[in-house]
């Protein structure tokens, strides 16, 4: 190891030790106090936003070629360290209201997090995995956090079970791969690729790949887990889990694709292509018959992920790639901040341990409570992409780009998708507004922030998406 | 045929026999067993590669800690013999013939469209000995390594945490 | 393939099984004797002069006797139990070297029967894999004396090879090998337990845990467990489980000389190599009585106090001196090994000492 491969480690490794001391500390801090442990926990997380964007510009490898740091991976990383900060607000503002306050909450998260950070930046495939397990396993743990609580029990143990099923996938692909090529190095593989052609292993381990990247950001025919475990899981943990695991599993599927299996686009588009749709439309179609909100927003989350897998369809179409590669990272931020801002409001509404989450909770709500009405309107209204919200814009580059690639039938799926979805999301808004109802939403300063947060950054950023959208357009893989 | 080939073939009958039998045995210590006797198996494999190293941790690790918990917690729990599991009428017809369709999958490919001439890399070298392996592990695999230490700790801080009673 | 390597192969496994099978029928004999001794009584006295045929009578007796098989049993594993305990226990013998290469009809020949270059890790893979037959005797007889046994074994087993593995490492480390055959050389000059005292004292209780002997002989504890894992046994099945447990004992012995006291060396081993085996043999035998005087001598540990001991004792004191090893030699100041080493042990009896006193003041 020379000096420069760790200056690029840097953020990750302070990250790692952070969380390690912290597990450590975490033990002389009195129980009533946990407040300490959150703020260090966010305290590292800022840290390592700070030395992560110091890279910003960057491009280079390390360790053999295996770490990489270039734009894509900073704006992934400032985007789920984003994610992981959102994440300890909304557990500080209701873990300890339902009574699942522990220490290693924190400790947990910020290990996830630097296994998400390590996917956006591996380019070598038992890195990509080391980084895939470092960032499930402790989800694992976080789903059955409300340990005693039933649903909990269940939602961590069905996502670790299948989550294993899945890794089992990544693992065979992976096999396949270096046994078509010789290395796990992404470069490698691209560079074998070119030699050897076409071929059985590089095909069906691409495929397999897929499956357990395709579980992690919840495509469609490998969305089974999302609404149980989403339901199950302590609603602070549903929102972080809805945004960093999808953030980190579309990283390593872009990386993947572009860097080490570009010559595969004629065979993978029909199939990305497939996901996307079926994805899209079973996602918001079953979301139509949820009562529970959470088990709305999870499949909500299932068709967002056909959504955003939507910008990595026309991969293979090298005057698009770029734009679309934008738009899809663009998408990821709106996402982010209206899945965490939703979160938020769900998790201010739930009373004790899985109580309040039904549609009918939230009747009254807008005469209650108007501002957190207008929130949640403001976060329905960015999912559906009507106008003054950032969801709209998202959506709209998105379309634009599929369009330019020539894929019509997807683009008008979407949009055909986005009208379906308008149904069961301005249905949550009439609720809230039209019928009489007595909601009590806790009023936890920290949520407050989480949401009220939220609502400005959603409609502030779709008066003035432009520097987002260059951000997102610099930091395109290349 | 030369004596290697002949002593993979016997092998490998008996790893798929053996993962067969883990697979069909109702009777759960059987089961384990099975398993064992597979990871042995694919343990022989290992030295049949010139991997002693990996032959031996295979052994120890696997057959040795973690397949004697399996076997521990099988016979705590007391649940050695599962029921017959109730099974949907038309699963085992169709498992039947997604399996079937599977096979002649494969024979389509790997016999009628001999495309998958590779040369296989020479990865012998590096897993020969203790001292390769430690050389590898802390150079070119330094990261991975902590990465997987790093790991560790967090599934064992997990487990932990999922099966302690709050005092 | 070369038919001489083959022949040779094929002499020194069936001399190593020999050799392990009498010393098994006369360390149960020297046991009895060194025992009552102990006790201040005679012991057997009665088969031959001295009692020297004693083992021969108690074969006898043991192949005559008749075999039960428990009804409700479960019959396959039941038979396979005894093997599954007894080969492990003879094939980590393999790799233990006996002596010094020597010259035979002009052929130079190594006293070991198999040099891996991964020996150590072959010890613990092995060791590993004889916790099966325990456990499966004690599932497969039905009954619950046994069961337990079985599982109390193997609990223990698992615990203990933490802190064995770690002893084993500092050896490794202090050989920078995993060959037995180059660890034993590496000790011509210093034996490497003036060098790792803790390691080898690690080694030896560690090792006292996995072949099950007093006082960590919980498997088979009489008073609460009738016999443990081989109540249901009798005849030339218990007879295996009894070999399993001698055949250890002089294995385990024969390793702790290879790894810390030095081998084969002795003085004038490098003039004559045939002494080898000869000093070999009287390390084994010491060794072997120093387990037999930790029978007669100690009592039987309780159950929870043991696992105690290997996970919040033994581990993490063997996981300090591993690093303290490891230390000394990126250092390249050995000195510091042994005395870092006595002190973290000092340190480790210090506060178990501490934590006993206040359980017992409080």
């Amino acid at each position: 190891m020379t000096a420069a491969d760790f200056s690029l480690f840097l953020p990750l490794a302070v990250l790692l030790i952070w969380a390690t001391v912290l597990l450590i500390v975490d033990l002389f801090i009195p129980k009533e106090r946990k407040g300490w442990t959150a703020s260090l926990s966010a305290l590292g997380l800022a840290l390592t936003l700070f030395l992560s964007l110091r890279q910003w510009g960057e491009t280079a490898s390390g360790f053999g070629e295996m770490l990489r740091v270039d734009p894509f991976a900073t704006f992934i990383n400032a985007l789920l360290l984003l994610s992981g900060l959102g994440g300890v607000l909304l557990a500080y503002g209701s873990i300890r209201r339902h009574g699942v306050e522990r220490g290693e909450y924190y400790t947990l998260l910020l290990f996830s997090v630097s296994g998400m950070m390590l996917m956006a930046q591996a380019r070598d495939l038992i890195l990509l995995f080391l980084g895939l397990e470092l960032l499930s396993i402790p989800l694992y743990v976080l789903a059955a956090f409300a340990l005693p609580r039933l649903d909990s029990e269940e939602a961590g143990l069905k996502y670790f079970l299948l989550g294993a099923f899945a890794s089992g996938f990544f693992l065979y692909g992976t096999a396949l791969l270096y046994g078509a090529s010789g290395t796990t190095l992404l470069s490698g593989i691209a560079q074998a690729w070119s030699q050897a052609g076409r071929n059985l292993f590089f095909l069906v381990g691409a495929a397999l790949i897929l499956v357990g990247l395709g579980f992690k950001v919840a495509l469609v025919p490998f969305h089974m887990w999302t609404p149980d475990v989403y339901q199950g899981a302590p609603t602070a943990v549903t929102g972080f889990m809805a945004a960093g695991a999808k953030i980190a599993g579309f990283a390593a599927l872009w990386r993947i694709f572009t860097e080490a299996l570009p010559g595969l686009a004629p065979d993978v588009t029909p199939i990305l292509w497939a996901l996307s749709a079926l994805t899209m439309l079973l996602g918001n179609l079953l979301a139509i018959a949820q009562k529970n909100v959470k088990r709305m927003l999870a499949y909500s989350s299932i068709a967002h992920a056909g959504y955003i897998l939507m910008a990595f369809v026309p991969f293979g179409v090298p005057q698009v790639r770029d734009v679309a590669l934008a738009a899809g990272l663009f998408y990821l931020i709106t996402y982010a901040i209206t899945n965490f801002g939703a979160w938020a409001v769900v998790s201010a509404l739930e009373r004790q341990a899985g109580q309040g989450l039904e549609l009918d909770d939230y009747a009254g709500l807008g005469s209650k409570a108007p501002a957190l009405a207008l929130a949640m309107t403001v976060f329905m209204l960015s999912l559906t992409g009507v106008p003054p919200t950032l969801g709209l814009i998202g959506k709209f580059y998105l379309f634009r780009s599929v369009i330019e690639a020539g894929f019509y039938g997807l683009a008008v799926l979407g949009v055909l998708t986005s009208l379906i979805s308008a149904y069961y999301y301005l249905r949550l808004v009439v609720i809230m507004y039209m019928r009489p109802g007595e909601p009590q939403p806790v009023a936890n300063p920290w949520l407050n922030l989480t949401w009220g947060a939220m609502a400005i950054l959603t409609v502030l950023f779709s008066l003035i998406p432009a520097p987002l959208f260059w951000w997102a357009s610099q930091s395109v893989l290349r | 045929m030369s004596l290697e080939l002949l002593l993979f073939l016997i092998l490998a009958l008996i790893a798929i026999a053996s993962a067969l039998g883990m697979l069909l045995s109702r009777h759960a210590v059987y089961a384990a067993l099975f398993l064992v006797l597979n990871f042995a198996t694919v343990a022989v494999f290992y030295l049949l590669l010139n991997a002693p190293f990996i032959a031996m941790a295979q052994i120890t690790v696997y057959a040795g800690a973690i397949m004697v918990l399996f076997l521990f917690v099988i016979m705590l729990l007391g649940t050695e013999v599962l029921p017959p599991s109730p099974v949907l009428p038309w699963q085992r017809p169709l498992a039947f013939l997604l399996a079937l369709g599977l096979l002649a999958e494969s024979v389509y490919l790997l016999f009628f469209r001999q495309r998958l001439t590779l040369s296989l890399p020479a990865t012998i070298d590096p897993f020969s000995g203790p001292k390769a392996i430690g050389q590898a592990l802390f150079t070119g695999y330094l990261l991975p390594f902590e990465i997987t230490s790093i790991l560790l700790l967090v599934a064992m801080v997990g487990a932990i945490l999922l099966t302690r009673k709050e005092r | 393939m070369d038919y001489a390597l083959l022949i040779e192969w094929t002499l020194k496994s069936l001399i190593l099984l020999l050799v392990l099978l009498g010393g098994f029928a006369y360390l149960t004999l020297y046991e009895r004797k060194a025992l009552a001794r102990i006790q201040v009584r005679i012991g057997p006295n009665r088969a031959g002069p001295w009692g020297i045929l004693q083992p021969v009578a108690d074969g006898i007796k043991l192949i005559f006797k008749e075999e039960f098989t428990p009804a409700s049993a479960d019959k396959l594993l039941f038979f396979l139990a005894p093997l599954i305990t007894v080969v492990p226990a003879l094939v980590i013998a393999a790799v233990v070297p006996w002596g010094p290469p020597v010259e035979i009809f002009g052929r130079r020949v190594t006293l070991q029967v198999a040099d891996l270059n991964v020996g150590v890790l072959y010890v613990m893979a092995i060791a590993s894999i004889s916790v099966y037959g325990i456990v499966l005797a004690g599932w497969a007889s039905n009954n619950k004396y046994a069961m337990l046994g079985g599982m109390r074994s193997s609990a223990q087993m698992i615990s203990y090879e933490l802190a064995l593995g770690l002893a084993f490492v500092t050896a490794i480390l202090l050989a920078d090998s995993m060959q037995l055959s180059e660890i034993v050389a590496a000790q011509r000059n210093v034996w490497f337990v003036v060098l790792q005292p803790v390691g080898a004292a690690i080694f030896l209780i560690a090792t006292l845990a996995e072949v099950n002997r007093a006082p960590f002989d919980m498997p088979e504890a009489e008073q609460e467990l009738t016999a443990g894992y081989h109540t249901e046994y009798s005849g030339m099945k218990f007879a295996l489980f009894f070999m399993a447990e001698y055949d250890k004992m002089i294995v385990v012995s024969a390793l702790a000389a290879s790894l810390f006291f030095g081998g084969y060396w002795g003085p004038g081993v490098e003039r004559f190599p045939w002494l080898g085996p000869v000093y070999m043999a009287i390390k084994v035998i010491i060794l072997l009585f120093g387990m037999i005087w930790v029978r007669a001598t100690l009592p039987r540990i309780r159950y929870d106090r043991l696992m105690s001991l290997g996970w919040k004792v033994l581990f993490p004191l063997a996981l300090a001196v591993a690093f303290i090893t490891a230390l000394g030699i990126l250092l390249e100041q050995l000195w510091l090994v042994p005395l870092l080493s006595l002190l973290a042990a000092f340190l480790t009896s210090l506060l178990v000492t501490r934590a006993i006193w206040r359980k017992v003041y409080a």
